[in-house]
């Protein structure tokens, strides 16, 4: 779907190992763009009006049987709501059961590299971005919990076992998320923590707000599963 | 039944010799503190029972049992014995030591009253759940713990088969009467579990029965 001006609220570019937080309102979407391809979004997502609620990653999976989110499917919170529905996307498959790195991970993987001596090229790790940007809006530790990652794909064998798909997401892929509540997102362009990449070289994402409808009665996500269409009622009579 | 990639071990701990056992019946939960270096047994009595749970570091219960990491860190969604159960902030909480059942969820969660709505229908609101269980002794606990403290938990003796095209199901039980799991902590934590009291599919074979808990204050 190609993006009118007169819709669009802003667009910003988020430089790779970078982290970003902002209210998303009701009825609005975040288009995130991964640029150059192979970028990997982690973010939490929490209910602005009620900070207590956040997105839930057992809550959504198993209401849609699924063990990965892509168009037409829900994030739900803790509470039974819909925090986002996925409108578009045309990457295909976005993990949630991989969680992030952190400072351990990246130095294990990466080697340490300090601002001292690289100035704003150091190593960034998820964990420590998401806790200073939680810290902005009064959340912290307590708040960190399974993530989104968007444009990275994991699959699983009979065992159980983990495959990161390298190479999923390609440049120009987007995946455009539609606020039923008013979402405060705080994510991180940091690469998966599978990601077998061996120079830290985390990619850039562009982030675009722009206006939309609230979503009908016949609305693919609200539509998607029983189950979806009742989080929907759920969410709404949040606000009514 | 065996599951490819279980680890079936058997423990040689004597129930006799336990420091603490303590039955906990269907939509009950269970609080306790497990030092470092003891051990913790759950025992699924009656067969096919959900045992949620959640570990917390004692001495800052911020400081939690994260799903992710843990899946992450194995590279492998189930847990059985070898399994090491990390926190959020990368410290080794727990060691499962012995298991025979095979395989434990960590991705199903715990039910709730709103969850039930989105999932069975808004008819179900009323019915006791999971997490109704974990905010009760909660706030009747000593320990500051809170909504904000839940999170994605494990469910002892559950199946929840993720197939390789990423579609999640909930299979039949492959826990029984008897079996059970033992863990040792490495650092001094904080258990919660909630029996869970789900009615409304066959994570409890539709009949939530009791489970026991016993605790020793060393390894074999």
């Amino acid at each position: 779907m190609v993006l009118s001006e007169d819709r669009t609220v802003f667009r910003e570019e988020l430089a790779g190992g970078s982290k970003w937080s902002h209210v998303v309102k009701r009825h609005d979407v975040l288009r995130i763009v991964d640029v150059r391809g192979r970028a990997n979004v982690s973010a939490l997502l929490f209910n602005r009006d009620l900070l207590l609620e956040r997105y839930n990653m057992p809550d959504t999976l198993k209401a849609q049987y699924t063990a990965y989110l892509t168009r037409g499917r829900v994030l739900l919170s803790d509470m039974g709501r819909v925090l986002f529905s996925i409108v578009e996307d045309t990457c295909g498959w976005h993990d949630t059961l991989c969680g992030y790195s952190d400072g351990a991970q990246i130095a294990a993987r990466f080697g340490k590299k300090r601002y001292q001596e690289a100035r704003n090229d150091f190593h960034r790790n998820a964990h420590d971005n998401f806790l200073i940007e939680l810290s902005k809006w009064g959340l912290g530790k307590a708040d960190l919990g399974p993530c989104v990652n968007f444009f990275s794909k994991v699959v699983t064998d009979d065992i159980g076992k983990l495959v990161f798909v390298p190479g999923h997401s390609a440049q120009g892929a987007f995946v455009d998320l539609r606020a039923e509540m008013n979402v405060l997102v705080v994510l991180t362009a940091i690469p998966h923590p599978l990601d077998p990449v061996v120079t830290y070289e985390p990619r850039p994402v562009e982030l675009i707000v722009y206006h939309a409808q609230a979503p009908s009665a016949e609305d693919e996500c609200r539509r998607s599963r029983p189950e979806a269409t009742r989080a929907f009622e759920n969410t709404e009579r949040f606000f009514q | 039944m065996s599951l490819a990639g279980s680890r079936l071990v058997e423990s040689s701990l004597d129930p006799a010799r336990a420091s603490r056992t303590d039955v906990v019946l269907a939509g009950e939960p269970w609080l306790g503190r497990i030092g470092r270096g003891q051990t913790i047994r759950i025992v699924d009595l009656e067969g096919n029972q959900a045992v949620d749970t959640l570990f917390f570091a004692a001495d800052d219960p911020r400081d939690r049992y994260s799903a992710v990491d843990t899946i992450r860190a194995q590279g492998n969604l189930y847990l059985t014995t070898g399994s090491r159960l990390l926190s959020t902030e990368g410290t080794v909480l727990l060691t499962i030591v012995a298991d025979t059942c095979g395989r434990h969820d960590t991705i199903g969660g715990a039910c709730s009253a709103e969850s039930n709505t989105v999932r069975y229908g808004h008819h179900t609101k009323s019915m006791h759940n999971c997490r109704d269980s974990f905010l009760l002794a909660a706030a009747r606990s000593r320990v500051r713990l809170s909504k904000q403290d839940l999170t994605a938990n494990i469910n002892f003796f559950m199946n929840v088969p993720v197939t390789p095209n990423g579609a999640l199901t909930f299979a039949d039980g492959i826990s029984a009467a008897g079996k059970y799991v033992e863990l040792r902590a490495e650092a001094d934590v904080l258990c919660l579990i909630s029996n869970c009291p789900q009615l409304n599919n066959p994570c409890n074979a539709y009949n939530p029965t009791p489970i026991r808990v016993l605790l020793w204050d060393g390894g074999p």
